[in-house]
């Protein structure tokens, strides 16, 4: 029954325009970008030659791609999620799921499958990007899977907060604004403190770029996978705690 | 001679914060039963629905569809129900038949039956010209329609419909109060309306919502005698006489409401024709003389009007 819910979301998605746009112009955003992080690393490769353990390729073309990938992401997202329970809401449709006999743990899990489904989608498009490179080169192959499932969680952990933005209102902008505001929050959030006693520990730890980037140094730290499954968790749970109230209150 | 109850409501009460939208309503719906809500706007009718089908918890009560309760085993009752909310719940950027499709994959319709059980409900709501169409360009009524055709694709037990035949054109009406009625044979139908004839045409069962409580309910049949009128209304040009009306044999009494103008109550058989005679021997010249029939709309009015005392509660 999920995965019904999941498959009918992510098929709703590319009914509008809206999913066609994103992927094209995200793609040509970061090929850009890729090619021009292949040049910087073509004109420093005499060099580098020299040097005893020098960065590789994967350090420096794909470590920032995937790391621009993450926060372009988090801009576009909130575009995508917006509209999962606030359109559902406007538009009175919320009720066929209400009244059919799934639960609410169904229809939020299938709801939020949907959208990383369409994320992933687009992480599958980029992953190619690097994986071109194995034409020409090899890549350091632990760091690239690091990354991409460092990206993977980030995605998913993106999908859950929309999602649960999108159950606290009717109107899709707000949830989108919203979203938006609460994952840059999450993104910066360990810039202050950071040369504070005390708070050094608490606020990189809820930052989302602290852990994504220890991703992308090729560190697989359980920590880290465990901070992105407590963030999904945590706002799965609120969104259908909130959904069952909203039958309460009205 | 007791029919399989399908929805049994105890004692249901719904606030809205401090404001009570439904107090202390209890019913029973029982196979082959139409139930017909009535209640002028904001009577607590959809409120009573959402909380029968789940999309709104009571805040006190007890709800069985079929025998299971829909707090205890939300999916199990969930699944005897077909519901038409007061919006039709379509998704408006798929085709019918995409959208039909998905409906029946909620309701776990099994894979082998779903084309044929899709094909059915087309067919019984008059959808078949339109499968290939987006639900957003398709006219309200046939929006409409497609709700319904939802509402009964897995042929649950209790079908609920919020103002099923709005904004459908008459012969639409027509077409949806018969399939209500052809339904109604088997399952157990609830649908709440503001027409009244909507009412006497399709339900078995009436019940009047006022104010979130239930003031009225009665069976199609009971209500017909009830309305059948046992008062004759008498217009003449020249002043009447009481005591020569009570003198024919069928008049049980006479209220006057002025000179020439009078309500006869009779018991049995209707007197017109003595008092036809009678009036035509006197030479009162007849005006009006008609039965003084009392309409389901009537009765509604009493009701629901704050102001009226509620004569017909008292007496029924």
């Amino acid at each position: 029954m999920i995965l019904t819910i999941a498959i009918r979301e992510l098929k709703n998605l590319f009914l509008s325009p809206l999913a066609w746009a994103i992927m094209a112009v995200l793609q040509l955003i970061l090929a850009y970008l890729f090619l021009s992080q292949l040049d910087t690393y073509m004109l420093l490769q005499p060099r580098l030659a020299g040097i005893e353990g020098a960065p590789g390729v994967t350090d420096i073309v794909v470590a920032p791609l995937l790391q621009t990938t993450g926060f372009l992401l988090l801009l576009v997202a909130p575009a995508i999620t917006m509209r999962v329970f606030s359109d559902e809401k406007r538009n009175r449709t919320l009720s066929l799921l209400l009244s059919a006999p799934v639960s609410m743990t169904d229809i939020v899990l299938g709801k939020f499958l949907g959208i990383t489904f369409f994320l992933l989608l687009l992480l599958a498009l980029l992953a190619a990007m690097p994986l071109a490179l194995y034409a020409g080169t090899t890549l350091d192959a632990g760091k690239l899977l690091a990354g991409l499932l460092g990206l993977a969680l980030l995605l998913a952990a993106i999908a859950a907060i929309g999602v649960f933005m999108s159950s606290l209102t009717e109107q899709p902008v707000v949830a989108a604004i919203s979203t938006l505001g609460l994952l840059m929050l999450l993104w910066i959030i360990d810039w202050s403190g950071s040369n504070q006693e005390g708070m050094t520990d608490l606020l990189p730890y809820l930052s989302m770029k602290t852990h994504y980037e220890s991703f992308l140094k090729g560190l697989f730290s359980t920590a880290d996978v465990a901070y992105y499954l407590l963030l999904i968790t945590t706002f799965l749970i609120l969104t259908i705690r909130r959904l069952d109230q909203q039958r309460l209150t009205g | 001679m007791d029919a399989k109850i399908l929805i049994s409501v105890e004692q249901l009460y719904r606030y809205y914060g401090h404001h009570l939208a439904v107090e202390d309503i209890s019913f029973e719906l029982a196979q082959g039963e139409v139930l017909g809500f009535l209640g002028p706007n904001g009577a607590g009718k959809s409120t009573t629905m959402q909380m029968i089908t789940g999309n709104l918890a009571p805040s006190a009560g007890r709800i069985r569809i079929n025998g299971i309760d829909i707090l205890d085993a939300p999916k199990r009752a969930k699944a005897e129900i077909g519901y038409l909310p007061e919006q039709p719940p379509v998704y408006r950027d798929l085709t019918v038949d995409e959208y039909l499709y998905y409906c029946a994959k909620l309701h776990r319709v099994s894979k082998d039956q779903r084309s044929q059980v899709i094909a059915r409900a087309k067919d019984r709501c008059g959808l078949a010209a339109v499968s290939k169409r987006l639900i957003a360009n398709l006219s309200k009524g046939f929006q409409q329609r497609v709700g319904i055709a939802q509402a009964i694709l897995h042929s649950p037990a209790v079908v609920i419909l919020d103002e099923p035949t709005v904004g459908l054109d008459p012969n639409q009406i027509r077409d949806i109060r018969a399939l209500i009625r052809e339904l109604g044979e088997s399952h157990g139908i609830i649908l709440s309306t503001h027409i009244l004839p909507e009412v006497q045409a399709t339900c078995t069962r009436v019940q009047i919502i006022h104010q979130g409580r239930l003031v009225f309910s009665e069976s199609m049949q009971e209500l017909e005698r009830r309305l059948t009128s046992h008062v004759l209304l008498l217009e003449t040009r020249q002043p009447l006489d009481d005591a020569k009306l009570e003198n024919l044999p069928e008049i049980d009494n006479v209220e006057r409401i002025s000179e020439t103008r009078a309500r006869l109550h009779f018991a049995e058989n209707n007197p017109a024709d003595a008092v036809a005679a009678c009036v035509a021997e006197q030479d009162w010249g007849l005006v009006e003389l008609s039965l003084d029939r009392q309409t389901l709309e009537q009765v509604f009015v009493d009701l629901t009007c704050s102001d009226v005392p509620q004569t017909d509660r008292a007496s029924s």
